[in-house]
C-alpha cells in the first residue's frame, strides 16, 4: 500500500478534471463525430452547388445579325431590373433556334430589328419579358424620334440621366445577398450548437443522477465544481465543434470562390459566431444545468427544460423568418439586444451586416451582466436539488433551501 | 487527540417534520471494524452521508482525528454509498482513476492504484469494459474498488455485503478486515447480523435515529439474561419447576430452554435433570446478535 498523500485539490484542478471527463468522453463518442463529419459534408456540398449553379449569369439570350445591334441596350436595361444577362450572336436563325431547343441560350431575338421578337423553349421568365418589354418600347421610341426628326442616342442619353433625387433621411445599409445567406447558416449553426450541447448539458446532469454516481463524486467535490466542470467541458467540445465547421466552411466557400466577400468580413462573422455561442451555451446551459437537476430520469429532461428551451426556438424561428427577407426589421432589432433573444438572433444580424456598433455592445454587455447572476441562481438551484433523487423537485422547494 | 478515530457526537437531522437523526452519537477506533445496524429507515444511511458531507446535519459534528472533517479531510474517506453509482458508460479503469483524481491523487499514482485495486478484487480482466457490460457482482467490486482507490484513512460503507454471492462476500470480509488491520477506522452498516456479529470489533445499534445500543457484542450480551438448554429425554413436564430463580422459556421437543435468573445455580439444575433419567445435552446459550437486536428494537416498540 502506498501512503496517503496530502490530498488537497484545488477549485480550479476540480473543475478541470471534470471538464477534462466531458471532453474526453464526448469527443470520442459516435454522436459527436458523426454530428461533426455530416454537418461539414453538408456545408462543403452546398459550396460546391452553389459553385456548379452559381457564378455566371442568370439568363443567355441569343440575337440574330440583323438584332446584334440590340444586344448592347438590353443588357443595360437587365441590368437596370437586376438581371445579369449574357448576350452573344448566333450564326443565323436557324442555328439560334436549335440553341433554344437544346437549352444553350434561354431566348433568341429574332426579326428585322424595327420590332423585338423573341424565341424561347418554352416560356418566358417573367424578368426576362419585363426586360423585353422596356427594350421593345425603346425600339419603338427610337424609331418615333428618328421620324420627328430627333437623335435617337441624345434623347436616350438625356432620359438616362434624368432620375429621381432621393433624399436619405437616414442611409440605409447596403445588404449583400450573400451576407444574408451567411447569416442564415450562422444563424443555423448557434441554433443547432445551443439545442444540442444545451440539452447535452441538461441530460449529463441527469446522467449522474439517474446513475447516482453524483453522491460518490459530492463525496469528494462540491456541487458548483461539479456543475462548472460539465458546463465548461461540454462547452468546449461544443466550442471545437463550432470552430472546425465554421472554420471549413468558410474556408471551402472562400477557396471556392462562392463566398466573394471580403476575408475580413468572413473572419468576422466566424469570430461573432464564436463570441455568441460561448455567451448563449454559457447562459443557457447554467439555467439547463440547474433545470436538469431538478429530475431523476432521462425521460423527464424534455419536460423540465422545454420552458427555457422554447427562448432558443423562439428567437431562432422569428429570425430565420424575418430576417432575410427583411434585416432591417425594427421587432427583431428590438429582440435581437434582450439577453434571451439576442444569442440566436444577434449572430445572425452580425452575420448580415449593418448593426450598429452601440447594439453589438449592448447586447454583449447585457448577457455578460447577467452571468454572473445565473451562475449564482443555477449554483444554488443545483445544489439543492441534485441529491434529491426520486420525484421531480419542485423549483420553488430548490430555490428556499439554504 | 490524534487517536484517529471517526467521532459521530450529537448529530441531529429532520427532513421537514420526520427526525431522521436525534442526537445521534458513536465512534470507531482506529484499526476497528464497527458494524452498523438498525431497521430500514432507521438512520443509518442519513448518518453515513452526513459523515461524508453529501449531506449537512442540522446539529451536531463529524470530527476525524479530533478535528472536525472538511472537504480536505473527506477526501480522506473511502465511500460506498447505499444507492451504488458509477457512470454506466465509462471504463472500468478510467472510472477508478478519475474517481481517484477526484480524492487528489496525481495521474501516476492513481492508475497504479486502480491496477492494485482491480488485481486484488479480482476484476483485472474487466478493466477496459463498460461498468454497465458488468455483471451485478463485479459492478460491486468495481464499486469496492471505487471506494478504495484513492487510499482512504477511514472507510464508510453503506451495505457492502448487499447483493454478493459467498465468495464476494469473503473477499469483501478480508479486505474490510485488512483496512482495518492497516490501522484505520472502518464503519459499515448491514442487515447480515451473522456477518456483522463474525467480522467485528464493535456493533452499534440505532432505533429511529437514536443509538440504542454502542460495544462489543459481549457488551451487549453481558445486560440480557442467560439460558440454558438441557436435552433429557426422559424428563416430565414441569420438571424445572421449582428450581429457585429459574424460568421456563419454551419447549423444543425434548430440549428445554431455560431463563437464568438472580440466585439460580446451574449444578442444581443439572442435578434436577439427572434425576429424570439421561441428559444428553446441557449448555448455556450465548444470544446471538440477531437475537440481542430483537431485544433492543422490540423493547423500544414497546415503549
Amino acid at each position: 500500500m502506498t501512503e496517503q498523500p496530502n490530498v488537497r485539490l484545488g477549485s480550479w484542478s476540480a473543475v478541470s478534471l471534470v471538464a477534462g471527463r466531458e471532453v474526453n468522453t464526448r469527443l470520442r463518442s459516435k454522436a459527436f463525430l458523426i454530428t461533426t463529419a455530416a454537418t461539414l459534408v453538408l456545408l462543403i456540398g452546398a459550396s460546391l452547388v452553389f459553385k456548379l449553379i452559381g457564378g455566371g449569369s442568370d439568363a443567355t439570350v441569343g440575337f440574330t445579325e440583323q438584332n446584334a445591334a440590340l444586344a448592347q441596350p438590353f443588357k443595360a436595361v437587365a441590368s437596370s431590373i437586376g438581371q445579369n444577362v449574357d448576350t452573344k450572336t448566333v450564326p443565323s436563325e436557324e442555328a439560334g433556334r436549335d440553341q433554344v431547343a437544346d437549352q444553350s441560350i434561354d431566348a433568341l431575338v429574332v426579326g428585322d430589328g424595327t420590332n423585338v421578337r423573341v424565341v424561347v423553349k418554352k416560356d418566358l421568365d417573367d424578368n426576362l419579358r419585363n426586360a423585353f418589354n422596356v427594350l421593345a418600347g425603346q425600339v419603338v421610341l427610337n424609331q418615333e424620334i428618328t421620324k420627328l426628326g430627333g437623335d435617337p442616342a441624345q434623347v436616350n442619353s438625356a432620359v438616362a440621366n434624368a432620375k429621381v433625387d432621393v433624399e436619405e433621411l437616414e442611409e440605409p445599409y447596403p445588404y449583400d445577398p450573400q451576407q444574408l445567406v451567411l447569416g442564415i447558416i450562422a444563424g443555423i449553426l448557434i441554433y443547432m450548437s445551443l439545442l444540442l450541447n444545451g440539452q447535452m448539458v441538461a441530460q449529463g446532469v441527469v446522467e449522474e443522477k439517474s446513475s447516482r454516481v453524483v453522491e460518490l463524486l459530492l463525496s469528494t467535490i462540491r456541487p458548483w465544481q461539479l456543475m462548472a466542470g460539465k458546463v465548461l467541458g461540454i462547452g468546449l467540445v461544443g466550442l471545437i465543434q463550432m470552430v472546425v465547421i465554421g472554420g471549413v466552411g468558410v474556408a471551402t466557400a472562400l477557396a471556392l470562390d462562392v463566398l466573394t466577400i471580403s476575408a475580413t468580413a468572413a473572419v468576422g462573422t466566424v469570430v461573432w459566431l464564436v463570441v455568441w455561442y460561448l455567451l448563449g451555451f454559457l447562459m443557457y446551459s447554467l439555467v439547463f444545468a440547474a433545470l436538469g437537476a431538478l429530475v431523476s430520469r432521462q425521460e423527464d429532461v424534455g419536460g423540465v427544460i422545454s420552458p427555457a428551451l422554447m427562448f432558443v426556438i423562439v428567437g431562432y424561428v422569428i429570425g430565420i423568418s424575418v430576417l432575410p427577407s427583411d434585416p432591417d426589421n425594427t421587432l427583431v432589432e428590438t429582440l435581437s439586444i434582450i439577453p434571451v433573444f439576442a444569442p440566436t438572433m444577434m449572430p445572425m444580424r452580425l452575420a448580415m451586416g449593418g448593426v450598429p456598433v452601440w447594439e453589438a455592445v449592448v447586447s454583449v454587455g447585457l448577457v455578460v451582466a447577467l452571468i454572473p447572476a445565473l451562475v449564482w441562481l443555477a449554483g444554488k438551484i443545483y445544489a439543492n436539488a441534485v441529491m434529491r433523487s426520486g420525484a421531480r423537485v419542485k423549483l420553488s422547494d430548490a430555490l428556499r433551501q439554504v | 487527540m490524534g487517536d484517529g478515530r471517526l467521532e459521530i457526537d450529537r448529530i441531529s437531522k429532520r427532513f421537514g417534520d420526520v427526525i431522521a437523526l436525534k442526537e445521534t452519537t458513536f465512534d470507531v477506533r482506529a484499526g476497528e471494524l464497527f458494524g452498523f445496524v438498525g431497521s430500514n429507515g432507521a438512520g443509518k444511511t442519513t448518518t453515513m452521508r452526513i459523515a461524508l458531507g453529501v449531506l449537512a446535519a442540522d446539529a451536531g459534528e463529524v470530527r476525524y482525528d479530533g478535528t472536525p472533517i472538511n472537504l480536505e479531510t473527506r477526501r480522506h474517506i473511502g465511500y460506498m454509498p447505499e444507492e451504488r453509482g458509477l457512470y454506466p458508460k465509462m471504463k472500468v479503469a478510467e472510472q477508478l482513476v478519475y474517481l481517484a483524481r477526484l480524492h487528489g491523487l496525481g495521474t501516476a499514482a492513481a492508475r497504479r492504484s486502480m491496477e492494485d485495486w482491480t488485481e486484488r478484487l479480482g476484476v483485472a480482466a474487466r478493466r477496459d469494459d463498460e461498468v454497465q457490460k458488468l455483471s451485478l457482482g463485479n459492478q460491486q467490486r468495481v464499486q469496492l474498488a471505487a471506494a478504495l482507490v484513492h487510499n482512504p484513512t477511514i472507510l464508510v460503507l453503506d451495505e457492502p455485503f448487499s447483493g454478493l454471492d459467498p465468495i464476494a462476500v469473503e473477499v469483501m470480509s478480508k479486505v474490510l478486515l485488512d483496512k482495518a488491520n492497516d490501522g484505520i477506522p472502518v464503519v459499515f452498516s448491514s442487515h447480515q447480523l451473522e456477518l456483522v456479529e463474525r467480522l467485528c470489533h464493535r456493533v452499534g445499534i440505532i432505533r429511529n435515529g437514536q443509538m440504542v445500543a454502542v460495544g462489543t457484542v459481549d457488551d451487549l450480551r453481558a445486560g440480557g439474561t442467560v439460558e440454558m438448554v438441557v436435552d433429557a429425554p426422559g424428563a416430565p413436564k414441569g420438571w424445572a419447576d421449582g428450581l429457585a430463580g429459574v424460568t421456563v422459556r419454551a419447549h423444543e421437543g425434548n430440549r428445554t430452554i431455560l431463563e437464568l435468573g438472580d440466585g439460580a445455580d446451574d449444578q442444581e439444575i443439572l442435578r434436577a435433570a439427572l434425576a429424570t433419567g439421561p441428559v444428553t445435552e446441557f449448555s448455556r446459550r450465548r444470544p446471538s446478535l440477531t437475537e440481542l437486536y430483537r431485544n433492543v428494537v422490540s423493547q423500544g416498540d414497546e415503549a
